[in-house]
């Protein structure tokens, strides 16, 4: 089996075997990261590019590194040191890129849609790591890898998402495919930070989170970006923290073999506690860590790669 | 100039409860007949009308121009180009050039230079305020004087209760529409698309529909006050009819225009980041969509006009956030009307030409939307069954932003004839009568 498109632009539009054949593969990839040599020679004469619109360092690492571990050639195109800054057109920018024949775009942008502009207009097979409040869809494989992981399943299991869901991509991508895999998912945030329509996406909605926590299997937790606060959006970081952060209390009230998940970075204090992000249910770390199986995989099966002629 | 003899068409003229197989004669630009077997003398330039539909010449009341300032968008040439092309043989185009169209200056240069490039009649609309700005009302008699049908800051919204109050009362005197956009920009600041599901799940900024609402509601509440006459542009959501249909009840001068994309597209269309999806207001839910339709039949919307919006290629290619909102709608306002309208079943040829051409001359009192003897011999001919697919390549206008290319729609302008004169297709003429024939 191989990916439908050359592109990965969402979540939304996989299929769950899709989904299931990227995590499979991430599994076999699993194991290079851990070998002395972390290198495999299967993106070997191939070319990266990664086209980062806004700053990132986990997500730039760590796709610069499943690259690396891949033998691709890749390189990292940061919007501060380019042309843009001087009014080049993003057409333009990607045109320019284009031209130097590279294999994949791997890119970051704040604003919603435009990897899917750029699948349009390029050859490239384009990676989307994060478009504006759209979608993240590397993060979610990779969250769905470190569930499954930890879980043995998604299917079925009481999932827990808190924060702003409003501005998250990491949300929407994670709604995707919790959506398609079947679990039992609530998000939590003040009602201020809730997008309308949410629970279309197969969810429901929640403003308290001691209720919202009541036996769940895996708690997410979601940066609070500080610049909200006075536009509205909530008063004070200190009631935030009180309303909605996760405290060891809470954690208490979820199933015992809990798992807490965030995708970084956090802010301990403003949406957790600084003792459950450290604690021994927190899965934040093994994220990070898996975020590099799941991006080889990734670029692997869009390279062209199946499950059966794994090169690795 | 001579006659011209349009034979055997379905005459469709709702102001004299016309819809009948007739002939229409036009004489020096006027018509001067419509009636049944009239006779072409030598020399009458004769167009077959059988199977069509001839109506008095459409009228779109919302149009951009561009020129002065952008003509590298479109031109008053262009523009009334495909204007003719599309059907329509009036239109009144927006203030917002560069300059602003807030002085008499502007107003003579549009219509100067309609009166020498354009091939229809083209009625400019005069800003409520100097430079669009919201703060002081421009010399809105002068604009009138000169020709201005309208004033509006097009897609600037008068936020100002005061300043508004007091455009409705002063264009009391002078029997023009105040046109307000209307949108509380507080609380659409940086939306791109209607707020609703579709917003979630592209993570675009939405602007909701009681930002439009609540505008409208301010409007009308005022109008009842000053007894002024408001016209609501592009009215887009369900509240916002229902908003006309009781202010009208309470008989408050409003009328309201829709697009033809409000009609024909949803907020859905949005999905895959297509630029040429995004204008303001927003393409609504299917809910809204409904609900327009039913105000197309049920009367509440009085016409329909394209919000006709150019742009260069290079500015709607880029990330659909910094887009500029608009598309074009000259040369598909009136197959859309056909398609999704008449074809559709909604409404009948009567009611249709009144959106397209009796109320919004209505509207701005222009001398149009009749073929009573006397008036101008501007007619509009179409077929509402020969099939047209929607081509921007062949487009008259400058610009190529539609979110329609490609759709196959039952409808054909078939000639558009302004004061007596074939503008489209251009160069194009009836048969010349050698003798005279009679039925």
């Amino acid at each position: 089996m191989q990916l439908r498109s050359p592109h990965l632009l969402g979540i939304e539009s996989l299929t769950p075997e899709e989904i299931a054949l990227i995590l499979d593969t991430a599994e076999s990839f699993a194991e290079i990261s851990q070998r002395e040599i972390k290198k495999v020679p299967t993106l070997r004469g191939q070319t990266v590019i990664n086209l980062f619109f806004e700053p990132s360092t986990r997500t730039r690492t760590s796709f610069e590194l499943a690259e690396k571990r891949l033998s691709a050639d890749s390189l990292n195109f940061s919007a501060g040191t380019s042309s843009v800054v001087k009014g080049e057109t993003l057409l333009d920018t990607a045109r320019n890129l284009e031209a130097m024949n590279p294999d994949f775009i791997v890119m970051r942008h704040g604003m919603p849609g435009a990897p899917h502009f750029l699948s349009r207009v390029c050859r490239s097979s384009i990676v989307n790591a994060g478009d504006g409040s759209h979608e993240h869809p590397t993060q979610a494989l990779l969250d769905a890898y470190t569930i499954r992981n930890k879980k043995g399943k998604i299917g079925g299991l009481k999932i827990v998402i808190v924060g702003d869901i409003l501005h998250s991509r990491v949300v929407r991508s994670n709604l995707f495919l919790w959506q398609k895999l079947g679990a039992d998912v609530t998000v939590v945030g003040p009602t201020t930070l809730m997008p309308p329509c949410i629970e279309r996406l197969g969810c429901r909605v929640s403003h308290r989170i001691d209720e919202a926590v009541e036996g769940a299997d895996v708690i997410m937790m979601l940066r609070i970006q500080m610049e909200r606060q006075g536009k509205g959006y909530f008063p004070s970081v200190r009631e935030y923290f009180s309303l909605f952060g996760l405290t060891e209390e809470r954690v208490r009230r979820a199933s015992p073999d809990v798992i807490i998940m965030h995708p970084g970075p956090i802010n301990r204090g403003v949406e957790i506690a600084s003792s459950v992000a450290d604690g021994p249910y927190s899965v934040i770390l093994d994220q990070v860590t898996n975020g590099i199986a799941v991006r080889m995989a990734v670029l692997y099966l869009l390279a062209g790669g199946g499950e059966r002629e794994m090169a690795a | 100039m001579g006659r011209m003899l349009l034979k055997g068409g379905r005459v469709v003229d709702p102001v004299n409860g016309i819809d009948d197989l007739r002939d229409v004669l036009i004489v020096e630009g006027r018509i001067a007949r419509v009636d049944r077997g009239l006779a072409a003398e030598p020399g009458d330039e004769v167009i077959e009308c059988d199977g069509m539909v001839v109506a008095p010449g459409f009228v779109d009341m919302h149009v951009h121009l561009r020129e002065p300032g952008r003509e590298d968008k479109e031109t008053i040439q262009t523009g009334g180009q495909a204007a003719a092309a599309g059907g329509f043989t009036s239109l009144a185009c927006m203030p917002n050039t560069q300059p602003v169209n807030d002085d008499q200056s502007v107003t003579e240069f549009i219509t100067a230079q309609a009166r020498r490039k354009s091939p229809v009649r083209v009625y400019p609309i005069g800003a409520i305020t100097k430079g669009l700005k919201g703060e002081e009302l421009s010399e809105i008699g002068e604009l009138v004087r000169l020709g201005c049908v309208g004033i509006s800051d097009d897609g600037l919204p008068v936020a100002s209760g005061f300043i508004m109050r007091k455009a409705l009362e002063y264009a009391r005197m002078f029997d023009v529409p105040v046109i307000n956009h209307a949108q509380d920009l507080s609380l659409s600041d940086g939306g791109v698309m209607n707020e609703g599901f579709y917003s979630t799940v592209l993570g675009l900024r939405g602007m909701s529909a009681v930002a439009e609402e609540t505008m409208i509601f301010r409007d009308i509440l005022l109008t009842g006050l000053t007894h002024g006459r408001l016209h609501v542009p592009h009215i887009s959501t369900a509240r916002s009819l229902d908003l006309v249909r009781e202010a009208r009840a309470r008989g408050i001068d409003v009328t309201c225009e829709v697009t033809p994309h409000h009609f024909s597209l949803t907020d859905e269309s949005v999905c895959g980041y297509d630029t040429n999806t995004k204008m303001n207001p927003p393409l609504r839910s299917e809910e809204d969509r409904a609900a327009i339709v039913a105000a197309i039949k049920d009367g509440t919307i009085d016409a329909v006009a394209s919000d006709h919006a150019p742009h260069c290629q290079e500015e709607k290619e880029v990330e659909y956030d910094v887009a500029p909102f608009g598309v074009v709608g000259l040369e598909t306002s009136v197959l859309l009307g056909l398609d999704r309208l008449v074809g559709a079943g909604h409404i009948n040829m009567k009611r249709f030409v009144e959106l397209y051409a009796t109320q919004p001359a209505r509207i701005l009192k222009l001398p149009a939307g009749t073929l009573s003897p006397g008036a101008a011999g501007d007619i509009t001919i179409l077929s509402a069954t020969r099939e047209t697919t929607v081509d921007p390549s062949t487009f008259r206008s400058k610009s190529r932003n539609t979110p329609f290319a490609g759709w196959k729609l039952k409808g054909a302008v078939v000639r558009t004839i302004v004061g007596g004169r074939v503008v489209f297709p251009e160069a194009v003429e009836g048969t010349r009568a050698t003798s005279r024939t009679s039925h």
